[in-house]
């Protein structure tokens, strides 16, 4: 069976979507991915989904379940490259993924996943002191 | 009897008696009150009346087949005067009027021309209410045309008119809306944001409502809706121009947008300003640091 790749950059994992997501393939996706911030002591994780042509609802509820399983392992999840017609069809299924923080591409997330590493570890130090 | 010979017959009425015809015609016209609305001259009338009564005669000649090639050019009078009359204003019955009062002129001129036989005046009664129908059904048609067509052009202005999208600065939208957000209006604004989210990168949508004259519960849905999906592009949005009056009766309603909100666009740009990191300045408190 195919499985999405995981990439691993600093401490937050990459994940593209370049393929037809079907529900087995989010499954499979959901288990790697959690093994892995465990596994890769991973601090955020990056899902691009601008290949992304087509959602349901199951596959907003795997992003939406992604972002609150790292969010238990402590980590920051960001879904990048929504496409337009994706957003309309997540808000009309009445899926507003309020768990899951957003950025316009890679780019930008990657900057929202350093920012709040950044504060974390600021905050971090606060209470050590 | 042929319609041949019938078509003859009309012709000749025509050029003989056409004065008679054409001034019983614009008679009709008047006393049915073509001119009262004050839309149409009455020159204006009259040289409608001698082409069109000129055409006919032309076109009656060849046959009393109304879609035949030899009534083209009575066709594309009529199609001008339908036109002309449908930007003028006119109700489509004053419209088909116009042509079917044509009728009774050519009755009169008939029986006055043919009086010693019946029969022939029956059948020429039966063809002419069959020609004058003919063109008067494509009168209106074209009039009805017409009228699809202004209205299919006024809806595209007020699509086009209604959606802008404009750039405030770099990473920074404003959608100024302008007139009451109903569905279909929604779902080409939230289009046309998210297009533009993607175009331009930007990071703030300001969403203006200044020119929406009320909101309701299922406005305000709509607009959730187009801030949910700029969210979940990865753009943030700000939503700004809410009166006084439209905020009260939305807290009556029970609505609450779980936006940031500003009350003017300028208290909003300046919060957009804020979050991408700039500042607007006087120029003299610039200056004085640095001299």
């Amino acid at each position: 069976m195919d499985r999405i790749p995981i990439l691993k950059l600093g401490n937050a994992l990459l994940v593209t979507i370049q393929v037809d997501m079907h529900d087995r393939l989010a499954t499979a996706l959901q288990e790697d991915l959690t093994e892995k911030i465990v596994s890769a002591r991973a601090r955020g994780v990056l899902i691009d989904i601008s290949a992304l042509e087509i959602v349901d609802s199951f596959i907003g509820r795997m992003l939406d379940h992604i972002a609150a399983i790292s969010r238990m392992l402590d980590a920051e999840t960001v879904v990048v490259g929504m496409r337009p017609a994706v957003a309309i069809t997540l808000v009309e299924l009445g899926l507003s993924l309020s768990g899951v923080k957003t950025a316009l591409n890679v780019e930008r997330g990657m900057e929202l996943i350093k920012r709040r590493l950044d504060e974390t570890e600021v905050a971090d130090g606060d209470d050590d002191e | 009897m042929t319609t041949r010979s019938h078509a003859s017959l009309f012709a000749t009425i025509l050029s003989e008696h056409g004065p008679q015809i054409l001034s019983a015609w614009s008679d009709r016209l008047k006393s049915t009150g073509a001119l009262a609305s004050g839309r149409l001259r009455e020159a204006e009338l009259q040289t409608q009346c001698r082409t069109v009564l000129e055409l006919l005669s032309t076109a009656i000649a060849g046959g009393l087949d109304a879609a035949s090639p030899n009534y083209g050019p009575l066709r594309d009078v009529l199609a001008d005067v339908s036109r002309s009359r449908a930007v003028q204003g006119f109700t489509p019955s004053e419209t088909a009027t116009f042509v079917f009062s044509l009728k009774q002129p050519l009755f009169e001129a008939v029986s006055a021309a043919e009086a010693g036989d019946p029969s022939t005046v029956a059948r020429a009664v039966q063809d002419i209410t069959q020609l004058i129908d003919a063109l008067g059904l494509y009168t209106i048609e074209v009039f009805q045309k017409s009228r699809e067509e202004t209205i299919i052009r006024q809806q595209r202005e007020i699509a086009e008119l209604s959606t802008p999208v404009v750039k405030l600065w770099d990473g920074i939208l404003a959608l100024p809306l302008i007139g009451t957000l109903d569905s279909q209006r929604t779902q080409v604004v939230m289009e046309n944001l998210l297009e533009s989210i993607v175009a331009q990168t930007a990071e703030i949508a300001i969403i203006d409502i200044t020119g929406v004259p009320t909101v309701d519960t299922l406005t305000a849905q709509h607009l959730l809706k187009t801030v949910s999906a700029a969210r979940l592009m990865g753009a943030d949005c700000i939503i700004s121009g809410i009166r006084p009056q439209i905020a009260q009766t939305m807290v009556h309603l029970g609505v609450e947008l779980n936006v940031v909100s500003k009350a003017t666009l300028a208290d909003a740009f300046a919060l957009a300003l804020k979050r991408v990191g700039r500042t607007v300045v006087a120029v003299k408190a610039r200056e004085l640091p640095a001299g």
